[in-house]
C-alpha cells in the first residue's frame, strides 16, 4: 500500500505529459485492494474464536470503546512522541554517518564493520540491559528506537554514496570545490534516492522498536494497551493499536513520499516507470 | 592569458586482474606546449591515453612523472586557470541549466545576483538563455554539451580542455557546435586543447594537431586553413583542408598500436 502511494504522483505526471488513453489512478487501485482485503477479513474472521483472532468491525467497536474510556488518545500521543523522537534522532545521526563512511575509505574501514554488525544486532535481547543502564523512562525507549532505526538509514546512505558516479565528483574537483562542498552539494543530492529509501525503511523498524520498548519498560503507551488486552484475552482490543500503528506507518511513509517529490522532482522525471 | 605545457608526463595505472598485479603504462614521456590563444587537437588510436593526458592537464589525475605548467607556472591539482568539458557534459541532474553554470561560479567565490548575471550571459553566449530554467534531462545532448561549455567558460579560465566534446552528437549538431566554438574562440581567445577522433573536426578547429601513440607525442601536423574565410563549407573545400586531413589520416595509420601492458609484477614496466 505504501509503495503504491509513493508512485501515484509520478504516474500522474506521466499521464498528463503523455495523455495516451485513460488509466485507473493508483489511489483507486490501492483503495479497492484495501477494501477487498478488509471485506475478506470481515467475512472469514467472524468464524474464528474471538480469542484466537478478530475481524474489522469488532476491532472498530473496540476502538470506539477505547476512545470513550479515554485510554487511547493519551497512549497514542505518548507512543507517537517517543517514536518521533527516536526516529528523528536516527535520521539526524544516520545520514551524516553514512555520508562520512561512504565517502572516506579510512572511516569506512574503521567504522563500517560496526554499522553492519549493529544492523544485525538482536536488539530484543539487549533491551533488558538498556533498561538497567537507562531506567524505565523515555530515554530507554528513545534509545531502543534509535538503535533499531539508525542502521538502515546509515547503510542506505553509505550504499548511496558509493553509487555516486565518479564523474560527478570530478565536476566538483575540477572547480576546486572542497571536500565538504563536494559532500554537501554533489554526493548528498546524488545519493538522495538511496537516503530516502533508508529513511522509509527505518519507519517500520522504529514502530517495531517502539512496541518492544513499551513491552519491556513501564507498561505504557500503545504497547501497554496491547499487553493489557492480550492478558485479558481481549483480542479485538489488542488489534486496535496494531492496526493503528500500521496505518500510522503508512501515513508517515506517504508524507515522506510527498516531501521526496517536492524536494527532488528530477528523480521522478528521470526514474519514472514506463507503461502500466 | 595563458598557455599550457605538459612536461615529460608519464602515467601508469596499477590494476589487479586474476590475482596478479598488472601495471598499465598509459603515458610514457609526453611533452608538448600549447601557446596562448592556440587551438590544439589531440588525436590518436582509442586507448592511447588522450583522456588520461587531458585529465592530468586538468589536475584530476596526478602524473606518475613529469609536471604541468600553465602560463609558465608549475601547477598541481585543479585550478580556476583551467576548465574542462567532459565527453558526456556531466551536468548535475538536480540543478537547472543556469544553476549548473552558477555552481562553477560559486566554487570560485562569485555568488548571488553576480553569479546569476554571469551565468545568464554565458548561457546566452551558447544560445541557451531560453532554456536556463530547464533541468539536464529536459535538454537534448547538444544542449547539455552547450551548458557544459558555458559552465567551463563562465569561470573565465585561460585554458579550456575538451574531451571529445561533440563525439556523442549527430553530425548536424556537431557541425553547429564546432562553428560556435570557433566563434567563441574568436571572441575570447582562450587556449583550447581538444581531444577528438574525428579527422574533419581536428582539421576544422585546430591550429596544430598532435598525434599520440605509445605514450608519447608521435607527430605534429600544422594546419594552415585560410581562416579569415569563416564559412565552414568554403573551408572544407579548401585545398589546405584536404591536405591537412590527408596528412592526419596518414599519421593515424602509422600510429595504430595502442597501449602497452606488462603481464607480471608491479615493477615490470615494458
Ligand atoms: N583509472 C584507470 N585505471 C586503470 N586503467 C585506466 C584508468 N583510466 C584509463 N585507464 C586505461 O588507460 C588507457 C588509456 O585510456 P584513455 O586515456 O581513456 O584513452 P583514450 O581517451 O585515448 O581512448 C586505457 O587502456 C584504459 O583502460
Ligand atoms: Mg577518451
Amino acid at each position: 500500500m505504501a509503495l503504491s502511494n509513493m508512485t501515484s504522483d509520478v504516474e500522474a505526471i506521466e499521464e498528463t505529459s503523455s495523455s495516451v488513453g485513460k488509466r485507473v489512478p493508483n489511489w483507486v487501485i490501492t483503495t479497492a485492494s484495501v477494501s477487498i482485503a478488509v471485506a475478506l477479513w470481515e467475512i472469514f474472521g467472524r468464524d474464528v474464536n474471538p480469542i484466537f483472532g478478530s475481524y474489522p468491525s469488532a476491532i472498530f467497536v473496540a476502538f470506539v470503546k477505547l476512545l470513550k474510556s479515554g485510554q487511547f488518545l493519551p497512549a497514542a500521543r505518548d507512543s507517537a512522541e517517543t517514536l518521533c523522537l527516536g526516529y528523528i534522532l536516527s535520521v539526524i545521526v544516520g545520514i551524516p554517518l553514512g555520508l562520512l563512511i561512504g565517502r572516506f575509505r579510512v572511516l569506512e574501514a574503521a567504522f563500517g564493520i560496526y554499522v553492519v554488525a549493529g544492523y544485525a544486532m538482536p536488539l530484543v535481547a539487549l533491551v533488558p540491559l538498556l533498561v538497567l543502564w537507562l531506567g524505565l523512562g523515555l530515554s530507554v525507549k528513545v534509545a531502543v528506537i534509535f538503535l533499531m532505526a539508525v542502521f538502515p538509514v546509515c547503510i542506505n546512505t553509505w550504499v548511496g554514496v558509493r553509487a555516486v558516479p565518479r564523474s560527478l565528483v570530478d565536476v566538483g574537483r575540477s572547480f576546486v570545490a572542497s571536500d565538504a562542498v563536494i559532500l554537501r552539494r554533489i554526493i548528498f543530492p546524488a545519493a538522495l534516492p538511496y537516503i530516502v529509501a533508508g529513511v522509509r525503511l527505518a519507519i517500520g523498524k522504529a514502530v517495531v522498536a517502539m512496541i518492544i520498548a513499551e513491552f519491556f519498560t513501564a507498561i505504557s503507551g500503545l504497547g501497554g494497551i496491547i499487553i493489557n488486552s492480550a492478558n485479558n484475552f481481549d483480542t479485538a482490543t489488542m488489534f486496535v493499536p496494531v492496526v493503528f500503528l500500521m496505518a500510522f506507518a503508512c501515513g508517515l511513509d506517504a508524507l515522506i513520499g510527498l516531501i521526496e517529490r517536492r524536494c527532488m522532482p528530477w528523480q521522478a522525471e528521470i526514474g519514472g516507470r514506463e507503461g502500466a | 592569458m595563458a598557455g599550457i605545457s605538459l612536461v615529460g608526463i608519464g602515467k601508469t595505472f596499477a590494476q589487479r586482474s586474476k590475482g596478479r598485479d598488472t601495471v598499465i603504462k598509459v603515458l610514457d614521456d609526453l611533452t608538448f606546449d600549447v601557446a596562448d590563444g592556440e587551438i590544439v587537437a589531440l588525436c590518436g588510436p582509442s586507448g592511447c591515453g588522450k583522456t588520461t593526458a587531458l585529465r592530468i592537464a586538468m589536475g584530476l589525475e596526478a602524473p606518475t612523472k613529469g609536471h604541468i605548467t600553465v602560463d609558465q607556472r608549475r601547477v598541481k591539482g585543479c585550478g580556476h586557470d583551467r576548465g574542462i568539458i567532459f565527453q558526456h557534459a556531466e551536468l548535475l541532474p538536480w540543478l537547472t541549466a543556469k544553476a549548473n553554470v552558477m555552481f562553477g561560479l560559486e566554487m570560485k567565490g562569485i555568488r548571488g545576483s553576480a553569479a546569476s548575471d554571469v551565468a545568464m550571459s554565458y548561457l546566452d553566449l551558447v544560445g541557451l538563455s531560453a532554456s536556463a530554467e530547464r533541468r539536464p534531462h529536459q535538454l537534448s545532448g547538444g544542449m547539455r554539451q552547450r551548458v557544459g561549455i558555458a559552465r567551463a567558460l563562465a569561470i573565465d579560465p585561460g585554458v579550456l580542455l575538451m574531451d571529445e566534446p561533440f563525439g556523442a552528437l549527430d553530425a548536424q549538431s556537431r557541425e553547429g557546435l564546432q562553428t560556435e566554438l570557433l566563434a567563441i574562440h574568436a571572441k575570447t581567445r582562450k587556449t583550447i586543447v581538444i581531444v577528438t577522433h574525428d579527422l574533419d573536426e581536428a582539421v576544422i578547429l585546430a591550429d596544430r594537431i598532435l598525434v599520440l601513440g605509445e605514450g608519447r607525442l608521435q607527430e605534429v601536423i600544422d594546419v594552415r586553413l585560410p581562416r579569415q574565410n569563416r564559412d565552414s563549407g568554403t573551408l572544407r573545400a579548401a585545398p589546405e583542408f584536404t591536405d591537412a586531413r590527408f596528412r592526419l589520416w596518414q599519421a593515424l595509420h602509422r600510429n595504430t598500436s595502442p597501449i602497452m601492458v606488462s603481464g607480471n609484477s608491479t615493477d615490470g614496466i615494458v
